[in-house]
């Protein structure tokens, strides 16, 4: 019962902007600075320590970035669905706000795998594209995360624009597994073998490390910079309260420095 | 059921009504076929085993600019506020409103598929089959294609923001439908992919339906 | 005291940041005429979206314990179809409220029996408005939820709405509209309601 009351104000107390955004800055600050240190110290080891592949030379250097931007632009588009159905449900919104805040990011994540797939592809299958499983969804994520952008600014009225976004977010998530699903079944029967990837051969443990703290440290900086541009949207949309106006006026000393 | 019937009815009557516009898709896909021909086949071989899969990509973009208007008129004139508060089920309406639509665009564009995959292959290898698969496939696009019009519906802006919205759901539909084609072109077997185009349009017709009514009742939240 | 035929507790509309109103209570029973009034841009029609279902408030709920119709500033006619065909779809999916039978006395009552054949796109925004009125009179909703109801209509077609809304409270009906002229008959003879609670006219004023 008392887990089930610590649930009930966690979910009440995130749900509301004010009491999020005055607690949020040390959880914002602490992500970037792990994101980065994550980041310097596995791309330090990943670029500078670990031997070369064996067939691809150096060149496999650019999965400690491709690999982690294509999990990370999924499990964005993963936790947009789900505060699409937050919002659908309670009308929570901090939980349009999340979506308004992480669908650029998840953008941007996903354009560069896909831009660090097709660099990484040029020299190691002699071509930059090939209309393979893994190429086709990300290419999909794409659109998926444009749609939302795209439907966002089509509306005039935010609220309604948040509805509308919050369920293509829900149906998108519903589908993406029959899309993925369909995309590989689509390679695997109809393309000459030659041209398929194929399984990832195994990764040997002395790749795995930076690769491993590549990835968290790409999670942790995308949850800082969702965090900072979570926290502009609500002094944005909160800006006619008064709780606003009194956070201003004891950093005003601040406010430009 | 009086709600779908009476919303198909309507539909149609419109759609008679209107006929120049009701052909739109139907003569889009005459024309993508027409510039196709003239501008990606070769004069022996037209476009080969690729028309079939051609055609497919053709039909669906037919769907979409059906799909595209098929709540515009009603949020204009405020038939869809009517319907909204009156039609029960909910969902039955919208699957009338959308079996009349696709029975003015997909289905004519079925009939004239084989048309099309004769002249762009020079062979009817797999026109029976792009007639199933588009008969399977082509309602899963328009009970699609109704979530992204109904999402769309009241802001002015249909068109290309429309395709951005629906083509990533599109895209099983077509790997499918054209590669049922394409197979059964070459001679193979196809029976998985219509089973899954089969499940396709079956998960649609139970689940579009109320993504489109929600959608609807939050455009007309003003 | 019976059931309110709409009751609408604690309303809280906000749009766009501004608060339109808030807590706001309306309960219309038998033979009541709501008339709801503000300046433009009040909230009046949200206000009647709301009643309607059309709308989400922020707060509050209203019970809809009869039927109800609504009527807006489109009139929800097909302009490709004629008033009658227009009105005979929507009895189709009407079918409990609407008699499809009644389709054409409703028709002559508005004033259209010559231009039942006509479409709608082809009528002037007056007969719309009077085709939009005979699916009131064809229906058989309690609540009648009309905004500005008198919009584009001549004198005439202003008298014949006043005198159907009296008629339909008359028979133990009632009508929230938006309005900015009195949709109340001069000597209202309602006095004789069915209830202890006697019907009236009231004005819910907005934006004050």
């Amino acid at each position: 019962m008392g887990l089930v009351d610590w649930a009930k104000g966690a979910f009440h107390k995130t749900g509301s902007p004010r009491w999020f955004f005055l607690g949020s800055r040390r959880w914002m600050v602490g992500l970037y600075a792990a994101g980065i240190a994550l980041i310097v110290v596995g791309s330090t080891i990943g670029l500078g320590f670990v031997p070369p592949e064996r067939f691809q030379g150096d060149s496999f250097r650019i999965l400690f970035v491709h690999v982690p931007a294509v999990h990370l632009a999924q499990a964005i588009y993963v936790a947009v669905a789900v505060a699409g159905l937050v919002y659908l449900v309670w009308r929570m919104k901090m939980a349009d706000m999340v979506i308004e805040a992480a669908a650029p990011v998840g953008m941007a994540v996903t354009a560069a795998g896909l831009a660090t797939g097709v660099v990484w592809g040029m020299p190691t299958w002699g071509t930059g594209w090939v209309w393979d499983a893994r190429i086709i969804s990300t290419l999909v994520l794409l659109l998926l995360f444009f749609g939302l952008l795209a439907l966002r600014q089509a509306i005039p009225r935010p609220d309604r624009a948040a509805m509308a976004v919050s369920l293509l977010a829900v149906v998108g998530v519903v589908n993406l597994p029959i899309i993925k699903y369909s995309v590989e079944w689509f390679t695997t029967l109809h393309q000459p073998a030659s041209l398929t990837l194929g399984e990832r051969p195994t990764i040997a443990p002395v790749f795995l490390v930076p690769l491993a703290l590549n990835a968290l440290g790409y999670y942790c900086l995308a949850a800082g910079i969702v965090i900072a541009a979570l926290r502009m949207k609500i002094i944005e949309r909160e800006s006619g309260t008064s709780w606003v106006a009194d956070w201003l006026a004891g950093h005003e000393d601040r406010v430009g420095g | 059921m009086r709600a779908f019937a009476a919303l198909f009815q309507r539909d149609l009557l419109v759609a008679l009504r209107r006929p120049t516009d009701a052909a739109n898709p139907l003569v889009f896909f005459v024309l993508a076929v027409l510039l196709l021909g003239v501008g990606a086949a070769s004069a022996e071989k037209g476009l080969g085993g690729s028309a079939a899969g051609a055609v497919w990509v053709l039909a669906l973009f037919a769907n979409l600019l059906a799909v595209e208007g098929v709540f515009r008129r009603d949020v204009e004139d405020g038939t869809l506020e009517q319907l909204l508060i009156h039609a029960r089920p909910r969902f039955a309406a919208v699957l009338g409103k959308l079996a009349a639509n696709w029975s003015c665009a997909g289905l004519p564009v079925l009939v004239l598929s084989p048309l099309a995959v004769y002249v762009l292959g020079h062979s009817t290898a797999g026109a029976g089959m792009v007639m199933l698969t588009l008969l399977l496939g082509t309602p899963t696009l328009t009970l699609l294609g109704a979530i992204g019009a109904a999402l769309t519906a009241g802001t002015g802006r249909g068109g290309l923001l429309l395709a951005v919205l629906v083509m990533p759901f599109y895209l099983p539909v077509l790997i499918f439908g054209a590669g049922a084609s394409t197979a059964a072109g070459a001679g193979g077997d196809a029976a998985f992919e219509l089973l899954v185009l089969g499940a396709l349009l079956t998960g649609s017709i139970t689940a579009a339906p109320f993504a489109v009514g929600k959608a609807l009742a939050i455009s007309q939240e003003y | 005291m019976s059931r309110p035929l709409l009751n609408a507790r604690g309303l809280t509309c906000v749009v766009a940041g501004q608060r339109l109103f808030a807590t706001l209570d309306l309960a219309v029973h038998p033979g009541d005429l709501v008339e709801v009034r503000g300046p433009n841009g009040c909230g009046k029609s949200t206000l009647l979206r709301c009643l309607a279902g059309l709308y989400h408030p922020e707060a509050g709920r209203v019970e809809r314990g009869a039927p109800f119709t609504y009527l807006g500033h489109r009139a929800g006619l097909s302009a490709d179809m004629t008033p009658l065909e227009n009105l005979r779809w929507f009895a189709g999916i009407d079918a409990a409220r609407v008699e499809p039978a009644t389709l054409d006395e409703a028709m002559d009552r508005v004033g259209l029996g010559a231009a039942r054949f006509d479409r709608c796109g082809m009528l002037s925004a007056g007969q719309q408005r009077r085709a939009a009125l005979a699916r009131l009179l064809a229906g058989h909703a309690s609540v009648w939820i009309l905004d500005e109801p008198l919009t584009a209509l001549d004198d005439a077609g202003c008298a014949l709405t006043r005198g159907f809304i009296d008629e339909h409270r008359a028979r133990g009906g009632a009508a929230v509209c938006a309005t900015h002229r009195s949709l109340a008959l001069p000597r209202s003879a309602h006095a004789s309601g069915r209830d202890a609670r006697l019907p009236q006219t009231r004005v819910v004023a907005l934006g004050s």
